[in-house]
């Protein structure tokens, strides 16, 4: 089964959220070839093709593509899928966008966030916010999957030695047009692709004392800095930290949870996490159930000690 | 301009899934069931829409069985002015779901699509995307932000690392985040007037759509359960345990 792998990438650089998606592709069995889509996206290309694993990368390189709008890169797939048998994308916000696009377009039902590769047209993938996990086999001809990061290894990005070919780019989309973007700065790891996590909830009570309190802990651990969506909505951090059902899926070797409940919906996003660290000053909370270690104590007093004895 | 809006009945997202013991799905018998939350919030752009001017017809579509009813008078009660409900007993995946709801858009013309980014059960995050696709429409998926002006629909997204803005040509697809809006409770004055308004039923038979399924479930399980794990009476245990499990030297 020949797999076309969507290269996750923001115009310099390839991004780590394709590696796991390579490596998933690689478990269908067959051949694996990248595709980038955008402009000026040389770069890239050449780090797609030292990716382990990887047959051959194939480059969109023209104007259509320079903000991957889902109604020119879909499109592009599509032409494409002559050669494949599987499209597996990366369930990025912009492979969640895309993947559909082309599942519909080809007529193929997706398979969503897969978690396993059973067997070469069956798949294990999580419904319910993660509070059950279904198998389940494609009767169609051609396979349209997302990928959750956190279950699979990332592929390494050394040693392979993909040839790489341009493929002739398409029409703009006349539908839609990008106006801009904003990106939150931030120093510290990427939330998904973090070795340690440090998440704050709503107990916080405001944004200063989420950067007074969980920011230094964060930075002494080089953790990533997440938060649930309680954090979020009372705009202590912006929309990007939120770790949940809604937000990101990570699943770190340590996660530390400060003043965060653990509502389904949260747990949704880390019960993955090797270990659990949850500090709370309610010792009913629900995310005692599921961390490993368990601080009963107020996060304004414990926080500051733990930072300082680190 | 009318607008489409897409709600799902689902269970109920307080409630706690239990699969069945025979591992054929979750256990839907007599649990409590609600609209979609992310569909909520649609039908909340919708009106909000309509009561700034920008559109004058909010129509809700359900594909789903009798019970589906329900979600669409819940809706109605928010401020939807007519229901249809594409009646099935059979699971209709998002593609079946994608054409049902292309056949309607055929039928009604509506300006905008809005649909929930996701339906919580299960988790597929396809429809919104899918029906662009069949339609051929521009998509602005998991949108905090809305405005309409003149034949455009400039929506700002939510993407990893930050949002992004892009403008659609109308008609065209929105598919709705947390983040976009409150949704607003039905009244009981508007409940019971919600009984009045029109609600017709059709079948996907009716529309011409095939719903046979192409995903096939062979089982669903419990994810695997985490080892009970320790409480520590205070910071040095933590740091401690910390040491332990090797997080820090």
């Amino acid at each position: 089964m020949t797999a076309l792998v969507l290269v996750e990438h923001d115009g310099g650089a390839l991004k780590d959220a394709t590696l796991p998606a390579v490596t998933a592709a690689t478990k269908l069995g067959g051949d694996v070839h990248l595709l980038v889509a955008g402009e000026g996206v040389g770069a890239v290309a050449e780090a797609a093709a030292k990716i382990a694993g990887v047959a051959k990368v194939l480059v969109a390189d023209g104007a259509p593509y320079v903000h991957q709008l889902p109604e020119a890169v879909a499109p592009l797939v599509v032409g494409l899928m002559g050669d494949f048998d599987a499209f597996v994308a990366p369930a990025t916000s912009r492979g969640k966008n895309v993947a559909p696009r082309v599942a519909a377009l080809l007529d193929v039902m997706q398979l969503s966030e897969i978690l396993s590769v059973e067997g070469p047209d069956s798949f294990t993938r999580p419904i319910y916010a993660g509070n059950a996990i279904a198998t389940v086999q494609s009767t169609d001809a051609k396979k349209v999957i997302t990928v959750r990061g956190t279950a699979f290894e990332k592929a390494a990005t050394e040693g392979g030695s993909a040839e790489i070919a341009a493929v002739a780019a398409g029409e703009e989309a006349a539908t839609a047009r990008f106006v801009s973007a904003e990106v939150s700065k931030s120093e510290r790891p990427e939330l998904t692709g973090a070795k340690i996590v440090v998440s704050g909830g709503r107990a916080l009570q405001n944004g200063e004392n989420f950067s007074s309190l969980i920011e230094p802990l964060a930075d002494k651990l080089g953790a990533a800095v997440g938060a649930s969506r309680a954090a979020v909505d009372a705009g202590y951090v912006p929309n990007d930290y939120q770790v949940g059902q809604t937000g990101k899926i990570v699943a770190p070797e340590v996660y530390i949870a400060i003043g965060i409940s653990g509502a389904i919906q949260h747990l949704a996003g880390m019960k993955d996490s090797k270990v659990i660290v949850a500090i709370n000053k309610d010792e009913d909370a629900p995310i005692f159930q599921v961390a490993d270690v368990g601080l009963v104590g107020d996060l304004f007093k414990v926080v500051p000690e733990l930072t300082e004895k680190l | 301009m009318k607008l489409l809006v897409p709600v799902k009945r689902v269970l109920d997202y307080n409630v706690k899934p239990r699969v069945k013991a025979d591992g054929t799905g979750v256990d839907l018998a007599n649990v409590k069931m609600s609209m979609n939350p992310f569909d909520e919030i649609a039908v909340e752009e919708a009106i909000r829409l309509k009561e700034k001017g920008a559109a004058t017809e909010i129509v809700v579509v359900s594909v789903g069985p009798a019970k589906a009813q329900e979600t669409l008078r819940t809706a109605l009660a928010m401020g939807a002015d007519r229901a249809i409900l594409v009646q099935t007993d059979d699971e209709v995946e998002p593609l079946g779901v994608a054409k049902i709801l292309k056949a309607i858009a055929d039928e009604e013309q509506p300006g905008l699509v809005i649909l929930g980014k996701q339906a919580i059960d299960d988790d597929s995050n396809q429809t919104g995307q899918m029906l662009a696709a069949l339609t051929g429409w521009g998509q602005g998926t998991f949108a905090s932000k809305v405005e309409i002006d003149g034949d455009t629909a400039t929506v700002t997204r939510e993407v990893d690392g930050g949002a992004e803005t892009v403008a659609l040509t109308l008609p065209a697809i929105v598919t709705t985040d947390l983040r976009l809006n409150e949704p607003r409770y039905a009244s009981l004055p508007n409940i019971m007037k919600a009984k009045s308004k029109p609600l017709a039923n059709k079948t996907p038979g009716d529309l011409g759509v095939d719903v046979t399924p192409r995903l096939k479930t062979l089982k669903v399980v419990e994810p695997s359960k985490r080892q009970a794990g320790v409480k520590v009476a205070d910071v040095d245990e933590l740091v401690g345990k910390l040491k332990t499990l090797g997080v820090v030297a």
